[in-house]
């Protein structure tokens, strides 16, 4: 380590010719947020491309592919949306602790014990076999989101009563979810000692568009199921609840500054509580659709880390509960086809560049900025 | 039997990772700069160094390079934070996305790489002979680990006996103050952020080169760098109490992988070997100590009203006050 | 210029006016800001050996011509000169280099750092090792001196605010400051403590520096004050005027340019049922140290009382333990049910409306829309709520009124909190609170950096309220609002009322003495105590 002194580093740093100069913009343009948000997208595209090329493989091709893979037909589509169902709920359920600047990176816990849960009423079995479907799938439905719930409630309470951070807490309860499943599904639910359990009977299925090929043999191979219609839905409740409910107001005034919030007269314990039980709620929501719409069992390692993607998800939909929705799909897209893009990270590379490029991109957002020449003599009067 | 001394010394080891990463965390913390990318430059970091020492074959090259990569990748968090003012929570969280990824699309096909040559492994001639700490420290332990243990007086001395320590102080606590006397906040703050990605990057190294050498994706580090965040809150931004509680934990980790190996434990049968899925609830303990670790290390903070310094995540700008 | 500053104060004074050159010159200088231009060609000479009052309102550009002059801003235009060489500042560090110093109005110190540590940082000494007891020694020899007392070791945390501001002024005195400028230095001051910061400019000023006196208070630059420019506008009204040639009513008009009020026409009102009664209060502070000490007040329908204190006597606590903030030992009455720790909600439920001190921190969420900030009182009550949801239209409707109303200067009212000015700032909050139609208003530092029309709108709504039948605690530092505006007057000294008066017989030399802790019992047979004293 250098000892920095007031030596000649230091000012040969403060005296760069340039300096970057940001003012506070008294108004934004409504062009500017969506402008910046494509400008940022394509940016760190290019950025990724040359990473691409750096590492070996043709940009050009792992692009083509992407797209080709992901909306080439209605059956890739089809794929799309059943990818992007769980980033929907998931989504949502970041966007809505967000708001609060709760940062809930526990998304992919709570699916998990959300598909738990879901899981636990079909395997242990909380309701009799041969229960009808329109019955099993909504108790499947409500054991998902208290599943999910009960994961989110943990950092909520070490947050709102001990002050714990809860990004660690979250992250960590991640973690122990990830091994709970597996303590399921190698131990008592195990189906001959493989990390998986039983499948499930067909009435705990999501309806598929593909069951109806019968009658209309053009949707035959197409597996979008209830779950896409659960999670619009939810983008739709998730929407009135922050942008034209009272508690809504409650949570955007306790995100933008909570001692304010506390001087109105709202009880900030509460709501980080019931915020927190809400967001785990609707990922647990998507554990539910996903061992019940697409694997239709439960195993160790069916989320490609959707928890995680929600995270940019919800930040590039400006937790928007209704952008969510397309934002959601475009990434379905990545992830369906990034299951055969070599090497395994470029998706989360692409992500991450994603990310880092639209935090960089917001700095436009709220300052003009200008790169100015500094001074270098006195100035003199004009 | 599980041999304790074996557990202890092998729990030092694994608790220099963690070590690196919250002494480089708490520097840049002490200079107002919060960086979540621990995990993201961790794994750079272990990335780069297992991979020069496969293709070059020398591992302090390895080193040398992992931790060039950490800070590289730390300066990015710098930019974005300190001059675009950007939130310091989100940036970090695409600092370890953008890390993770680039280190998976780094180590493709690392995986399969056979042995390399490591860091040496020494035995210090007098210090080894002291009675229980002697064989547990000293005997037989990675050349990191030493440095580790001259790391931490080092850094404290550093902030707390030292002109520029004292500079630093002030600028993760009062940044106006010492912009006013001519310390410049933003270059301190890329420093300290700097040397943050510096010792994250060797924390990943540690991984690959020392302790658990070879390439496993993202469970070569296996969440460690949340950890170390995780350990800064609960030492309150001391070294000293770092050191402690990444050793400490390092050991409890290590106490729970050799408990699923014997048939029996203290003459009881043991749960973990009759029953192999139990072991899960021995993984899932670290992490419910972190959580135990951090309200502990959160109520002592709130009861005292110390230890965050009062401008972390705050960007300063010049003759704006921070809220 | 940038070698190890040596810690020694000059020798030989100099000498103003003759043929040496004016110690600081400032030439023309222009600076703009988004939307304002804060200076506007301005000139300013400071002579060695002299204390010059600056003056002018607040948003005058006093602050900003100092700034530049301290190397914070670069001005647009103009020239600085240093003992008649010219100069460029691109920071602090060349202005100390220099032998510039500035003492700001918000301190900037270290608070978990000693005295000692806070007058080190930024320091070439020492190299690398910080051997604290060595310099422990210089600073106490440095603060004998000059007869500002401070215990170099303690923290600054545990240090009052008067003590703060020597530990300020000692920083720059350090570093060989001969130019001292001091940035409204007597507003966090006790009566007797400014009269012991004259004492120290009298002593720096026969040791050859010269000072800048920021202020707008008018009765010190007179008392202080060698030579006065006064500032409107971003321009020099006057410049360099003698101290001794002036009066207080010819400064008030070039600092304003027209007559101010001196005093606020009040209405008599005869007050009615006690609305606010405290009972023994007592509660903690931030760090854990009791703030207030067994408090007993009340206040009744239609009156004004005024809590008269010096920052950080409990004031600011007892305002929170009022409106539910703070918990407390002790009862607190609201129309006569006790609220004492019972949730914010309920107080607001009781008709307690409250304007913070803090109004960015506390008072407003500076990224929500001017509609978010006026209903944050009323989004539970109709017509704002509808059910659970909340009617954005009735919303919109009463914060168009509300602006309108209380003119408030925003282009819209999806405008941001955080653009308003200071001014706007605070009529948004006066609307809010001022609108929900209180029984109690808590109204904690309702003027601090307003100008003069803003203070006086302030006022006039302050004094509706009180006609109109609501009780009002006021609570500030400026001792002539509260006398302004007060029936009743109550002293705050750590923690305690030490002090009551009615207002019209109220002697302000005694409450000064109350305020820095002179005895009670003094007060108490000299001042008029009434029937409310428990």
């Amino acid at each position: 380590m250098s000892h920095p002194t007031a030596g000649p580093t230091r000012r040969a740093f403060r005296d760069l010719p340039f300096e970057l100069r940001l003012e506070a913009r008294m108004e934004t343009p409504r062009w500017l947020s969506p402008a910046l948000t494509v400008g940022a997208i394509v940016v760190a595209l290019l950025i990724s491309a040359v990473i691409l090329a750096v590492v070996g493989a043709d940009p050009i091709r792992v692009y083509v592919h992407i797209v080709r893979s992901s909306l080439g037909s209605v059956g890739v589509i089809s794929d799309t949306l059943v990818k992007a169902t769980p980033l929907i709920l998931t989504g949502l359920a970041c966007a809505l602790a967000f708001r609060m600047r709760l940062w809930n990176i526990g998304a992919e816990g709570q699916l998990l014990l959300g598909a738990w849960a879901a899981s636990a009423v079909v395997l242990v079995p909380l309701v009799p076999e041969g229960t009808p479907g329109i019955v099993i799938l909504p108790i499947m439905g409500v054991a998902g989101f208290l599943g999910g719930a009960a994961w989110g409630l943990v950092p909520g309470v070490l947050r709102a009563r001990f002050g714990v951070n809860e990004i660690i807490a979250t992250l960590m309860l991640n973690s122990m979810a990830f091994f709970w499943i597996q303590y399921w599904v190698f131990g008592p639910w195990t189906e001959g000692g493989f990390q998986l359990t039983k499948q499930f009977p067909v009435e705990t299925w999501l309806p598929r568009l593909s069951d109806f090929a019968e009658t209309y043999p053009v949707l035959g191979g197409l597996t979008i199921h209830a779950g896409f219609l659960l999670a619009l839905a939810a983008a739709g409740v998730v929407w009135f609840i922050v942008e034209r409910s009272a508690w809504g107001y409650e949570i955007r005034l306790i995100g933008d500054n909570q001692r304010a919030a506390r001087y109105a007269g709202i009880r900030i314990t509460r709501n980080v509580i019931l915020v927190f039980a809400v967001s785990g709620g609707l990922a647990g929501l998507a554990g539910m659709s996903e061992v019940a719409g697409v694997v239709h069992r439960l195993q160790d390692n069916f989320s490609p880390g959707y928890g995680y993607t929600a995270i940019i998800v919800a930040y590039l939909a400006k937790f928007h509960p209704l952008r969510v929705v397309p934002v959601a799909i475009l990434f379905g897209a990545l992830i369906l086809a990034g299951r055969e893009i070599q090497p395994s990270g470029v998706p989360a590379m692409i992500q991450g560049t994603i990310l880092f490029c639209l935090i960089a991109s917001e700095v436009f957002l709220r300052y003009r900025v200008s790169v100015v020449r500094r001074e270098t003599r006195p100035v003199g009067p004009t | 039997m599980i041999d304790l001394q074996l557990v202890v010394a092998a729990g030092i080891a694994t608790g220099t990772i963690l070590l690196f990463a919250a002494v480089g965390e708490i520097l840049a913390e002490r200079s107002g700069v919060l960086n979540l990318g621990v995990e993201g430059m961790m794994l750079i970091g272990a990335v780069v160094g297992y991979a020069t020492a496969v293709s070059v074959g020398d591992p302090w090259l390895g080193v040398a390079l992992a931790m060039l990569a950490g800070g590289l990748l730390s300066l990015l968090h710098a930019v974005i934070t300190i001059h675009f003012r950007a939130d310091q929570v989100v940036s970090g969280l695409a600092l370890t996305f953008l890390g993770t990824g680039l280190a998976r699309v780094l180590g493709e096909g690392l995986s399969k790489a056979g042995a390399i040559s490591l860091l040496p492994r020494l035995t210090i001639p007098v210090l080894s002979d002291i009675p229980v700490l002697g064989p547990i420290a000293f005997t037989d332990q990675s050349i990191l680990v030493y440095v580790g243990y001259l790391l931490v007086p080092a850094t404290w001395y550093w902030i707390n006996r030292t002109r520029p320590g004292l500079h630093l102080r002030a600028v993760g606590e009062e940044p106006a103050a010492a912009d006013a006397l001519g310390v410049s906040v933003y270059w301190t703050r890329y420093r300290y952020v700097f040397v943050g990605g510096l010792l994250a990057g060797l924390a990943g190294a540690t991984i690959t080169l020392a302790v658990q050498p070879g390439w496993f994706g993202d469970l070569t580090v296996n969440k460690r760098g949340w950890i170390a965040i995780g350990l800064v809150i609960f030492a309150q931004w001391s070294p000293f109490r770092a050191a402690f509680g990444a050793y400490l934990f390092g050991a409890i980790v290590q106490l729970t992988l050799s408990m699923q190996l014997p048939p029996t434990i203290l003459g009881f049968p043991n749960p973990f070997f009759e029953y192999h899925p139990n072991t899960f609830f021995l993984e899932m303990l670290p992490y419910a100590l972190v959580l135990v670790a951090l309200v502990l290390g959160s109520r002592g903070a709130m009861r005292k009203r110390i230890g965050a310094p009062a401008a972390l995540g705050i960007p300063y700008v010049r003759g704006e006050r921070g809220r | 210029m940038r070698g190890p500053t040596q810690p020694t104060a000059p020798t030989t004074p100099a000498v103003g006016g003759g043929g040496s050159p004016p110690a600081v010159e400032l030439r023309g200088i222009v600076k703009r800001f988004p939307g304002v231009v804060a200076n506007d060609g301005v000139d300013f000479d400071l002579r060695a050996g002299e204390v010059h009052a600056l003056l002018g309102e607040n948003g005058a550009g006093k602050s900003t011509l100092m700034n530049i002059l301290d190397g914070l801003y670069q001005p647009d235009a103009g020239e600085i000169r240093v003992d008649g060489r010219p100069v460029t500042f691109r920071s602090p560090r060349d202005a100390i280099a220099a032998g510039l110093g500035m003492v700001h109005q918000h301190f900037t110190l270290v608070a978990s750092q000693t005295v000692t540590e806070n007058i080190l940082i930024g320091l070439d000494r020492p190299r690398f090792r910080l051997d604290l007891r060595r310099f422990d020694d210089e600073v106490a020899a440095l603060a004998e001196r000059h007869g500002l007392r401070v215990d170099p070791r303690a923290k600054v945390w545990q240090l009052s605010v008067g003590e703060q501001q020597r530990v300020e002024i000692l920083k720059v005195l350090y570093r060989g400051a001969r130019v001292l400028i001091m940035d409204e230095p007597t507003a966090v001051l006790a009566p007797l403590e400014i009269e012991d910061l004259f004492a120290t400019l009298r002593s720096m000023t026969a040791e050859g520096r010269s000072i800048v006196f920021i202020s707008h208070k008018l009765g010190e630059v007179l008392a202080i004050a060698d030579r006065i420019t006064v500032m409107r506008r971003g321009r020099v009204t006057a410049a360099g005027i003698p101290g001794g040639s002036v009066d207080r009513g010819e400064l008030a008009t070039l600092m304003v340019g027209r007559e101010v009020l001196e005093s606020i026409e009040r209405v008599p009102v005869s007050p009615g049922r006690t609305i606010l009664a405290l009972e023994g209060v007592e509660a903690d502070g931030d760090k854990g140290i009791q703030a207030l000490r067994g408090v007993s007040i009340e206040v009744r329908a239609g009156e004004i009382v005024g809590i008269a204190a010096v920052a950080g006597n409990g004031q600011s606590e007892l305002a929170e333990v009022i409106t539910g903030l703070r918990s407390c030992r002790g009862r607190v009455f609201v129309d006569g049910e006790d609220v004492a720790n019972r949730s914010v909600g309920r107080t607001i439920d009781r008709g307690v409306a409250h304007v913070p001190e803090d109004r960015t921190g506390v008072g407003t969420a500076p990224n929500l829309s001017l509609v978010d900030n006026l209903i944050m009182k009323r989004y539970r009550a109709a017509p704002i709520a509808r059910g659970w949801s909340i009617d954005m239209g009735a919303a919109r409707g009463v914060a168009a009124r509300l602006k309108d109303g209380y003119d408030i200067a925003a282009p819209t009212v999806d405008t941001q909190a955080r653009l308003l000015s200071g001014g706007n700032l605070q009529r948004l909050i006066l609307a809010r609170e001022i609108e929900s139609q209180p029984q109690l208003l808590v109204a904690v530092q309702p003027t601090r950096g307003l100008d003069v029309g803003a203070i006086e709108s302030a006022h006039r709504l302050l004094l509706e309220r009180r006609a109109a039948g609501a009780a009002i605690l006021l609570i500030s530092e400026d001792l002539d609002e509260v006398l302004a505006l007060s029936d009743r007057v109550a002293v705050m000294y750590e923690g305690r009322i030490v002090g009551r008066f009615e207002a019209v017989e109220a002697d302000v030399a005694r409450i000064g003495l109350l305020m820095t802790g002179g005895t009670g019992e003094e007060a108490q047979s000299a001042g008029p105590t009434e029937g409310d004293a428990r």
